[in-house]
């Protein structure tokens, strides 16, 4: 039974070559291939997502004025515009994107451990894609219950989309788990088996650290969503009564009785929570090393912030049911789940603090990855204290299913996450393409977009204030709401339309920089974790040549006193490196004495 | 189960952990299976936390498992008889499995291959036997998803779709056993080695203690 640990075997073992142009780009078993497909499609669907955003803020700021959507539609964008976002934005390129291109490079590996395994991933990803997509063009269109999908409203014939568009919807997220289950087992196996020599856990770069907690939380939390999504499926199409109570529609008693509305609810945000920690522990992750590498600092407590990686993790599964304040459940299980939810803030505000340490007397350098890296902890901290109104139950109640619950949880998960991804892609772009992006062009995107977002998100927190509900097409006259809300409305809608706009910038400066973009060299940003140090860039199909590295340090030995230059890459061994002074650095622990 | 002869006789969990190797001693495509196991395993836990929900949330009375659930030999019917017997059947497979593994590591292609195609062949007539139960249910006594004529119309509903899902993981499992199968036969794993019978057993052993669970849970409470 001689086992040959892997980082050992032989560096051709079941590499699966490409022959052809098709194996090598569109059936490709190479992570790097698979990782830009991933991110792609996620970016592309995204766009359709923004694009239904827009049409909702054009009806909201303008009612009058803009005849694209009915009643119907705004419904309906708003539910595609939301699970497209978490779902088949935010997730898949956060996990399928950055995990399948960083996880190998970082952990020192040839590819995932199961390659063929990883190509269905994103096949099937890309089905579910299809499927989703499909129903804007069937009869009542996609469903418009809220992406959410509360039965039994989502069954009922005032739903717009109540009859194919949910199905689809269904049938879709169903697929998205399979997908992501074949994806998922892969980062997590590699991670845990896959690190090359010296490469102990605690000196994994907290990219990795982020995805793999991650996908530990989606490969448990998903099965709900897919649960969930069989059993309103067996409602819809074979009349079981699962989540179905006995309704009364129109007139007509419906065939279902008996069926429990909360238990979708309990399911749905058993995966739903966890959710937001699949979208934002990858988020933590790569912003940390983006903030360490062009601060020219180790990251701030490292230890601290693995753990607090694990922490939030742990947290996130037992904090579900803030979503359902108001869903009539027991005192006590609300005090229960809002005194989680507060936990939670412990080991999130413990990063905060680390990411602004990480900051504090660093060598700065200002360039546009550091800027998005940098508005993320701006939007990230207003996102987290909007968080504490509406994990009390008693603030929660009041402001339940306003504007401000809107303005929270796109300040927390949908800015940030989204700039963290725009910091990623700037800072991982010169390795992907071996081209710089235009520098000048990405710092007017970053302000369009970071400027943007508080006129868009800052007066939404006090339209909640004033009651405005939300996932209203139209306020219409109240007494409680005052005219003057009609003209925030109509400022934010224009903001909204800038910063949509903005966006062009990022794919005018991707395409031209893919072309015309200075040669990048190896490592630009002079960044120690091990993805830099690879003997192509862009990185060839195997990723390290003949021999896989061997790591000797953690991922975050910069400005190190006496180097050569201010970093010690990863994979220099402690005799070729200057000595270091040794108060400042203890190589045997990968932690900073000094500190800050 | 040969995790212990892999370990170092003094590795600790955490000297694991904090190692520059893999997490576990074991193959990659083993720690795979096992966490795919725990992720199955949490569909496996909301489909039955869904189900005791339902019962609880239902208006209508939940019909007597053991008088639907009973088949008749000439006398008396007997409660849970072919429940039994599947249940029998599957947990004898489990048996069958562990000697295919154990022949696996010894190299015994021959003894690999008919214990495994024995455990397919349990787990063949374990579905068969569901087809069977199945087709009475809706033939002769009238359930449907929808509505069944002994009570909450959820019994019929989540009878289908828990069996259902288990029967389609037993399904896959004698795919995937007969397949391997054929390959230790061919001697397709000489050279990489035999663990894949036992990432098989695994999975095997996985369904076979999710029965267990539907057993208790559903047939029983």
């Amino acid at each position: 039974m001689a086992y040959v640990p892997l980082a050992d075997q032989d560096s051709e073992m079941e590499m699966h070559h490409p022959h052809s142009w098709v194996t090598k780009y569109v059936w490709s078993q190479d992570h790097k291939v698979i990782a830009i497909q991933y991110g792609g499609l996620a970016i592309a669907v995204g766009v359709v997502a923004l694009i239904l955003s827009l049409l909702m803020r054009m009806q909201l700021g303008f009612p009058e004025t803009f005849d694209l959507i009915d009643p119907s539609s705004y419904y309906q964008s708003v539910t595609m515009h939301g699970m497209i976002m978490v779902v088949y934005m935010l997730t898949a390129l956060l996990l399928g994107g950055f995990g399948n291109y960083l996880i190998p490079l970082m952990c020192g590996a040839r590819d995932m451990v199961f390659p063929f395994l990883n190509m269905l991933s994103v096949w099937v990803y890309a089905l579910s894609v299809i499927i989703l997509l499909s129903s804007f063009f069937v009869g009542g269109g996609p469903t418009g219950a809220g992406w959410t999908l509360y039965p039994p409203q989502t069954a009922l014939a005032g739903t717009p989309g109540h009859d194919m568009g949910i199905v689809l919807m269904l049938l879709s997220l169903a697929v998205f788990v399979v997908a992501f289950t074949m994806g998922g087992l892969n980062y997590v196996t590699t991670v845990l088996q896959y690190r090359c020599r010296g490469l102990t856990m605690m000196r994994l770069p907290l990219t990795v650290w982020g995805i793999f907690i991650a996908t530990i939380l989606g490969l448990f939390a998903f099965p709900a969503l897919l649960v969930s999504a069989i059993m309103m499926l067996f409602d819809l199409l074979l009349g079981t009564s699962f989540f179905m109570p006995a309704v009364i529609e129109s007139g007509t008693p419906l065939d279902h009785n008996g069926g429990s509305p909360i238990l979708f609810q309990h399911l749905f945000w058993f995966f739903g929570h966890p959710e937001v920690y699949i979208v934002a522990l990858p988020a933590f992750g790569l912003v940390s090393d983006v903030l360490s590498t062009h601060a020219r600092k180790n990251i701030f407590g490292y230890r601290m912030m693995v753990w607090a990686i694990i922490a939030i993790g742990g947290l996130s599964f037992v904090v579900w049911a803030h979503h359902m304040y108001v869903s009539g459940m027991h005192p006590y299980f609300g005090f229960f789940f809002a005194t989680t939810t507060l936990i939670i803030a412990v080991p999130t505000a413990l990063k905060v603090y680390n990411w602004v340490l990480t900051l504090w007397e660093g060598d700065i350098r200002l360039n546009a990855p550091m800027y998005f890296a940098i508005g993320f902890i701006f939007t990230f901290i207003h996102g987290g204290l909007t968080g504490l109104f509406l994990g009390n139950v008693v603030i929660d109640l009041p402001l339940s299913d306003t504007y401000f619950v809107v303005a929270h949880f796109h300040m927390v998960m949908g800015v940030s996450p989204v700039l963290v991804i725009f910091a990623a892609l700037y800072h991982w772009f010169p390795k992907v393409s071996g081209r710089m992006f235009h520098e000048g062009m990405a710092k007017a995107h970053f302000w369009i977009t970071f400027l943007g977002t508080y006129a868009i998100y800052l007066p939404m927190h006090y339209l909640g204030f004033l009651g405005v509900p939300r996932r209203y097409y139209a306020m219409g006259s109240t007494d409680f709401i005052p005219e003057s809300a009609q003209d925030l409305n109509a400022a934010i809608t224009i903001a909204a339309l800038i910063v949509g706009a903005a966006q062009i910038l990022f794919f005018i400066n991707i395409f031209w920089s893919l072309r015309n973009g200075k040669a990048a060299g190896p490592n630009p940003w002079g960044s120690a974790s091990l993805e830099w140090q690879t003997p192509d860039t862009p990185p060839k199909h195997g990723n390290w040549g003949d021999e896989l590295p061997t790591v000797y340090r953690w991922a975050y030995d910069y400005s190190v006193p006496g180097a050569q230059e201010d970093f010690i890459p990863q994979n220099v061994p402690d005799g070729d490196e200057p000595a270091a002074d040794e108060q400042h650095f203890d190589s045997d622990h990968g932690v900073s004495k000094a500190g800050a | 189960m040969s995790d212990a002869a892999i370990s170092e006789p003094n590795s600790t969990l955490v000297d694991d952990w904090s190692a520059d190797k893999q997490a576990y001693h074991v193959p990659w495509g083993k720690a795979m299976m096992w966490i795919f196991l725990v992720s199955d395993t949490f569909i496996f836990t909301s489909f039955l936390t869904g189900y005791l929900h339902v019962r609880l949330s239902t208006t209508e009375p939940w019909p007597l498992q053991s008088e639907i659930f009973a088949l008749s030999f000439g006398g008396d019917p007997i409660p849970l008889i072919l429940i039994a017997i599947m249940t029998f059947i599957l947990i004898t497979s489990s048996g069958t499995m562990a000697l295919a593994v154990n022949f696996g590591y010894r190299r015994d292609k021959q003894k690999t291959f008919w214990f495994m195609a024995a455990t397919a062949a349990f787990g063949a007539s374990f579905v068969g036997m569901q087809v069977f139960e199945w087709s009475k249910l809706i033939l002769e006594e009238g359930v449907r998803p929808w509505g069944n004529p002994f009570g909450a119309s959820q019994f019929g509903s989540v009878f289908f779709m828990i069996t259902g899902f288990h029967g389609l993981h037993v399904t896959a499992g004698v795919i995937y056993l007969l397949t391997v199968a054929f390959k230790v036969k061919k001697g397709h794993y000489d050279k990489k080695g035999y663990e894949i019978v036992e990432i098989a057993g695994l999975y095997w052993h996985f369904v076979d203690l999710v029965w267990v669970f539907i057993f208790a849970f559903f047939y029983l409470l």
